[in-house]
């Protein structure tokens, strides 16, 4: 372990991880569930947690249910260690857990994230959490929780390529930047949680096991290690991600997801990575 | 630069003293005790307990006093607090009709076995403020009589029932479900629905139930009973073998009578709504009564057309703790989702500009 990495004291107030062990259980039980049929939204006991819905409860409880003394936590939001929700998570998880905590990618065993996937690759080994607001992918094109389980039994996606082709005959090209949908195992329609389509890939054929846990709505889902993930696209319209002209103005990548700053009044801009950890490594490495 | 997106630590420990501060107010004035809440703030108790789904007057009062005043705050954490509570036994199902009755009321019949009880209410209060109260001292009770009881008071709808008037409603022993502890998932039982009805949104409830009186559904409703006072509640635990009295507690019943449904092979009977909260919380009774009916549309083969006799809707938007965290979401940061939005609505841009520029 390197200087970012800490180990806290636990607060013995609580059980470990803060959830109670037949809740866990509960959940891990849900999880098996979740990884035999990938891509499949299983529903789940959802407890309340400490926190308010949609900041986060579906992943704290999965990755409450799967930390073990051992591990080592890294948790992000838009892909950055230091914003106030990924802070506020990960400080809840040292103090309720005492485990390590880490911004480094490489050393975490647990990572859970909001809405990016590290530019860092992932190894065999490694779990995600995903923080999913709105697990079902055809929720706006059928608002009714009966329907869409009928379509995902019987296969039934026809409304979400009309969706797409609407797109592309209103506006050119396919109009969804974030939460792209994917096909999952070549099964189950998975909404990814709102990461940019600029991350999709990354789901794919991935030696991480993918972890996906919606608190309000109470479901999970999963990709196991080594799953074949493909975003949904048409032979004359491939899928394909998001490009910058800039590279970063602190790593100077050009491979990374950008942030944009408005720097002025002008409005002059500057694009910076969105993963903190993986830009702070590359200067650390051209400085070297 | 890079100063913009850090949120850091440090801030939000200074957030949580600035909120500390807030709640206190000017430090002239004495601070307010759980237990003058509890006592002074029944109403707002009560609703707390209710949506938070825990009878506790004194946790609900902290939870008050923490949330400095918000009770959809208060509701939160008392809620957050009840999920970490071990489950030791459910209660067998309270006996409203054997309720130590503070109020009761019946819109559809003048007088009814027990009579009409007022009790302590705002109806026909009017609507003036008090400028006494702005003054602190002593307010008198009512006069009692020492030889006042109440009489033994069955319930109203219960008398239509004898006469075969309105639907009789059984319990059906089935095992009754726990929406905290299973998904709800649809179509759900009328159990479920009540339970999530129970915990609800008082405004939610309020608004849907007059939708349907505006015609959004309309059920016909008259206020056949509402009732308010203490009620036992027993449990029966499996090693003793008989049932135990744990205490007592305030509820809020409301049974609204409906219009009626019938067939050619079937006599018209009147159909009920219910409504039950903690505490002395009308609106709230009324509210879910209202709801409870509409919802039953499918049962009573209605046509299903407005929002209020939709469940899908109903249940999975009556909640203020999910509905308020999803909304108070949006403050979390979302620059990535907005930059991937960004970069496409330029993309989308180019060709019509190029358009224009020929």
């Amino acid at each position: 372990m390197n200087d970012m990495t800490q180990i806290p004291a636990r607060d013995p107030a609580y059980n470990f991880a803060y959830l109670d062990e037949q809740t866990k259980r509960m959940i891990r039980r849900a999880l098996l569930k979740a990884v035999a049929i990938p891509g499949y939204q299983v529903p789940f006991g959802g407890r309340e947690m400490p926190l308010p819905y949609g900041w986060g409860t579906g992943g704290m409880q999965l990755t409450a249910a799967i930390l073990g003394a051992e591990d080592v936590l890294k948790v992000i939001d838009q892909g950055a260690d230091d914003t106030t929700n990924a802070v506020s998570i990960r400080r809840f998880f040292a103090r309720t857990a005492g485990i390590a905590t880490t911004e480094a990618t490489p050393e975490a065993t647990v990572i859970q994230t909001r809405h990016r996937i590290p530019e860092t690759p992932l190894q065999a080994g490694q779990i995600m959490v995903y923080q999913v607001p709105i697990p079902e992918p055809l929720r706006f094109i059928e608002p009714s929780e009966t329907e869409t389980r009928t379509m995902h039994a019987l296969n039934d996606y026809g409304v979400m390529h009309v969706k797409l082709y609407e797109d592309i005959a209103t506006f050119g090209h396919i109009a969804t930047a974030y939460a792209y949908p994917v096909m999952v195992d070549e099964r189950y329609v998975m909404d990814p949680s709102p990461i940019p389509k600029f991350d999709n890939p990354k789901l794919d054929m991935s030696p991480a096991l993918m972890l996906f846990g919606a608190g309000r709505e109470k479901r999970l889902y999963a990709v196991p290690p080594y799953t074949q993930v493909s975003s949904l696209d048409f032979e004359d319209h491939p899928f394909e991600v998001q490009k910058w002209q800039h590279c970063c103005a602190i790593c100077g990548s050009h491979e990374s997801f950008l942030d944009e700053l408005i720097l002025d009044d002008a409005g002059t801009q500057s694009f910076v990575c969105s993963d903190t950890w993986y830009c702070a490594q590359r200067v650390k490495e051209n400085n070297q | 630069m890079y100063v913009a997106v850090k949120g850091g630590e440090q801030a939000i420990d200074n957030a949580h003293r600035l909120l500390a501060k807030k709640r206190r107010g000017d430090t002239a004035i004495p601070e307010l005790s759980v237990e003058q809440i509890r006592q002074q703030l029944p109403l707002a108790v009560a609703r707390v307990m209710t949506e938070g789904s825990l009878y506790d007057e004194e946790l609900a009062a902290l939870a008050i006093k923490q949330a400095a005043g918000d009770l959809v705050e208060a509701i939160f954490l008392l809620r957050a607090y009840r999920t970490t509570l071990p489950r030791f036994s459910p209660s067998l199902p309270i006996d409203t009709a054997q309720m130590q009755l503070s109020r009761r009321l019946s819109a559809t019949f003048k007088d009814v076995p027990g009579g009409q009880l007022l009790g302590p209410t705002f109806d026909y209060t009017h609507r003036l403020l008090d400028f006494a109260l702005l003054a602190e001292g002593e307010y008198p009770g009512p006069e009692t009589s020492a030889q006042a009881r109440v009489e033994a008071c069955p319930r109203v709808l219960g008398l239509l029932a004898k006469e075969g008037l309105i639907k009789n409603e059984a319990d059906d022993d089935a095992r009754v479900a726990d929406i905290t502890r299973d998904p709800l998932e649809f179509p759900a039982s009328r159990a479920e629905r009540l339970q999530a009805l129970a915990r609800g949104d008082e405004g939610f409830l309020l608004a849907l139930g007059y939708s349907t009186q505006r015609g959004y559904g309309r059920n016909h409703p008259f206020a056949g009973e509402i009732r308010i006072g203490d009620v036992e509640v027993w449990i029966d635990p499996e090693e003793l073998g008989f049932p135990i009295c744990l205490g007592s507690i305030e509820v809020t019943e409301c049974e609204m009578v409906n219009q009626f449904v019938g067939s050619a092979t079937e006599l018209a009977q009147f159909t009920r709504g219910y409504g039950l909260a903690f505490g002395h919380a009308e609106r709230k009774a009324m509210g879910m009564a209202l709801v409870d009916r509409s919802l039953r549309a499918e049962e009573f083969n209605e046509e299903v057309v407005s929002p209020a006799q939709r469940e899908e809707f109903v249940l999975a938007h009556c909640d203020n703790v999910e509905a308020a965290g999803f909304v108070s979401h949006l403050k979390l940061p979302h620059y990535v989702d907005f930059q991937a939005e960004l970069e496409l609505i330029r993309k989308l841009r180019q060709p019509a500009e190029g358009s224009r520029d020929e």
